[in-house]
């Protein structure tokens, strides 16, 4: 870059409360309690707004400025990505799985987000609060915006990029898994939307899903997508230091604020955590060439990090949340299950697996050896041994999902990974299960919100997953092919990689790259 | 003591960048990894304009940092001179 950087007539402190304080006033023809009615219903106390500030002191100028850099830069490398035939240059292109789960995933909440923080930032009486909000909010409309038009790319190619963000986040049953977190954040007051999106989400989670795994689509060949991750992470340090601050904020403010905001903090790490066992599988199992394990980088990014992000809150009396104690157990445990269970439901899904082959299973051992062997290769060898035998296992009837996170229950016991874990509760007398302690506690906190949830698996049952039209009693009738001409799945985007019309095509166009018949 | 980090996109902008980080912390680590450059720090990171410029031989803005920057951990506080990463506990 190129950049020429004025010399100032104000410094950066002076220009930061010039451009971010002073840009409001006192209501007159209404009451400020009617103009910002969801300021005060969650309990947060605050006295002072203006100890708000943003430790970036961006103002609008500048920003236009820096992120009009990153654009030009992002849009750059995906031009010559596309002219060049960047996606011949791939490990392999099932690697595409994760990015497909990115795109259906995650881009759509990225949208989400820009509702969400223009919502805050209309609700926040603060201007510092304000103003980072309104930009946070344009980050993330520009996230969704510019990994569509980067993997826009990949849709002239391969099968399962075509209906993401438009059909599939509403309907595909996985997907449910990461839209109710969002819908849980987004349905709450300004501040549990702070803690959960601006803290839970980006300070301690994003770490996760943007930095090894970027680094994995770089190591792939995946250029298009290292440039928009990185491109959006460099925005997410700041989205980081905004929920910090924001924290910070409610603590210092009044002593009252702290058990609501530990009560957040551990019902939003967990809700992150169950979320995130999706990215779990993306770093062991779907990038071909593997960066880091899942464990790995769980030490590194979570307990190594958040660790001193708790040490360093305790001064305000802020716990550790109880769920880290279940999370060191699970860590050797939750991409296996995970990936298991996707396995043996590849059928009903958007994109392929594949069992993993000799090799990865070693380097799966070599990274798990407290467990792979024991309780996850026989699985893996059980299912090859059918599969190379015509008898491909698929599981045909469908899974009861958790209330909350709404993953199936999959994950086991603390105690015990032999042994699902499921927990029940009783509300107006009926009867409600959760996968886990963290999530029956949630449950349990808001029964009422929780009830609400729209659960795949119940809509399913209930008849409400099929094309309008469709005749549940007709002869011959299908539910799952219903369900997946619903959810705009076609039948070259789902089951294994292994015979599908992604493998040929990429074997076939890079085998016409490298010869001349 | 507590590990801060800062992680850019490696790249031309960035290598003069991250030789003056690693130039004024001598207790600085450095993890090269696949497209990024991350720097690891116990307590505290601290990164000077005026070393930057030393390198790149031209005026610098801190906020240009923003462009290539990937993630960070710790509090932060930047002012026209400097841009400081610590945990404060």
């Amino acid at each position: 870059m190129d950049m020429k950087a004025n010399k100032k007539k104000l410094g950066l402190k002076e220009k930061y409360a010039h451009m971010t304080r002073g840009l409001d006033w006192e209501t007159t023809y209404q009451p400020q309690e009617k103009v910002f009615p969801q300021a005060t219903f969650e309990g947060i106390k605050v006295h002072d707004w203006d100890k708000w500030e943003d430790p970036f002191r961006l103002t609008m100028d500048a920003y236009w400025k820096y992120q009009a850099e990153k654009e030009r830069k992002l849009y750059a490398v995906l031009d010559a990505f596309a002219q060049n035939n960047g996606h011949l240059g791939l490990t392999d292109a099932r690697y595409l799985s994760a990015v497909k789960l990115f795109l259906t995933g995650i881009s759509p909440l990225e949208y989400v987000a820009h509702r969400g923080f223009a919502a805050a930032g209309r609700n926040f009486p603060g201007v510092g609060p304000r103003v980072a909000c309104l930009m946070q909010s344009i980050d993330e409309i520009r996230h969704a915006q510019t990994q569509i038009h980067a993997l826009s790319n990949y849709n002239k190619f391969y099968e399962g990029f075509h209906a993401g963000a438009s059909h599939q986040i509403e309907r595909l049953w996985y997907l449910s898994v990461p839209k109710s977190f969002f819908d849980d954040a987004f349905s709450a007051g300004p501040f549990e939307w702070m803690i959960a999106i601006g803290f839970s989400f980006e300070y301690v989670l994003t770490n996760l899903l943007f930095v090894p795994f970027m680094s994995g689509a770089a190591y792939n060949g995946d250029m298009a997508t290292v440039t928009f991750g990185f491109s959006a992470q460099s925005d997410e340090a700041r989205h980081m230091t905004l929920g910090l601050e924001c924290i910070k904020f409610m603590l210092e403010q009044d002593p009252d604020n702290l058990p609501i905001v530990q009560k957040w903090i551990d019902k939003w790490a967990w809700r992150g955590i169950r979320v995130l066992s999706l990215v779990s599988t993306m770093m062991d199992y779907m990038l071909p060439k593997r960066v880091m394990s899942w464990k790995e980088a769980w030490e590194i990014y979570f307990e190594q990090n958040g660790g001193a992000l708790f040490n360093d809150l305790a001064k305000y009396g802020i716990k550790v949340p109880d769920c880290i104690a279940q999370c060191t157990v699970d860590k050797e445990h939750q991409s296996h299950q995970l990936w298991l269970t996707l396995c043996t439901h590849s059928h009903a899904m958007g994109l392929h697996t594949w069992l993993p082959n000799a090799d990865e299973m070693d380097w799966l051992s070599a990274k798990y050896p407290n467990t792979f062997d024991q309780y996850y290769r026989p699985r893996f060898d059980k299912l090859r041994e059918m599969a190379d035998k015509g008898e491909r296992f698929f599981a045909n009837t469908l899974p009861m999902l958790c209330q909350v996170c709404q993953i199936p229950m999959l994950f086991t016991e603390p105690d015990d990974p032999t042994k699902i874990c499921y927990r029940e509760s009783e509300f107006q007398g009926e009867k409600y299960h959760t996968c886990s302690d963290g999530c029956k506690h949630i449950f349990d906190d808001e029964p009422e919100k929780y009830i609400q949830a729209w659960l795949p698996v119940h809509q399913l049952y209930q008849g409400n997953c099929w094309p309008e039209g469709t005749d549940p009693t007709a002869e011959g009738f299908n539910p799952l092919a219903k369900y997946l001409e619903w959810c705009h799945v076609d039948g070259r985007d789902t089951g294994d990689y292994e015979g599908s019309s992604d493998q040929a095509n990429f074997a076939a166009w890079r085998g016409a790259a490298t010869q001349n018949t | 003591m507590s590990t801060v980090f800062i992680a850019f996109q490696t790249n031309e902008d960035t290598r003069p960048i991250v030789e003056s980080i690693l130039a004024d912390n001598p207790h600085a680590v450095l993890d090269e990894q696949p497209a990024m450059v991350k720097i690891n720090a116990e307590g505290s990171l601290v990164i000077k304009r005026e070393s930057i410029e030393e390198r790149i031989g031209r005026d610098f803005d801190l906020q240009e940092l923003q462009v290539n920057l990937i993630t960070l951990s710790g509090y932060l506080d930047e002012d026209d001179d400097q841009f400081t990463l610590a945990w404060k506990n």
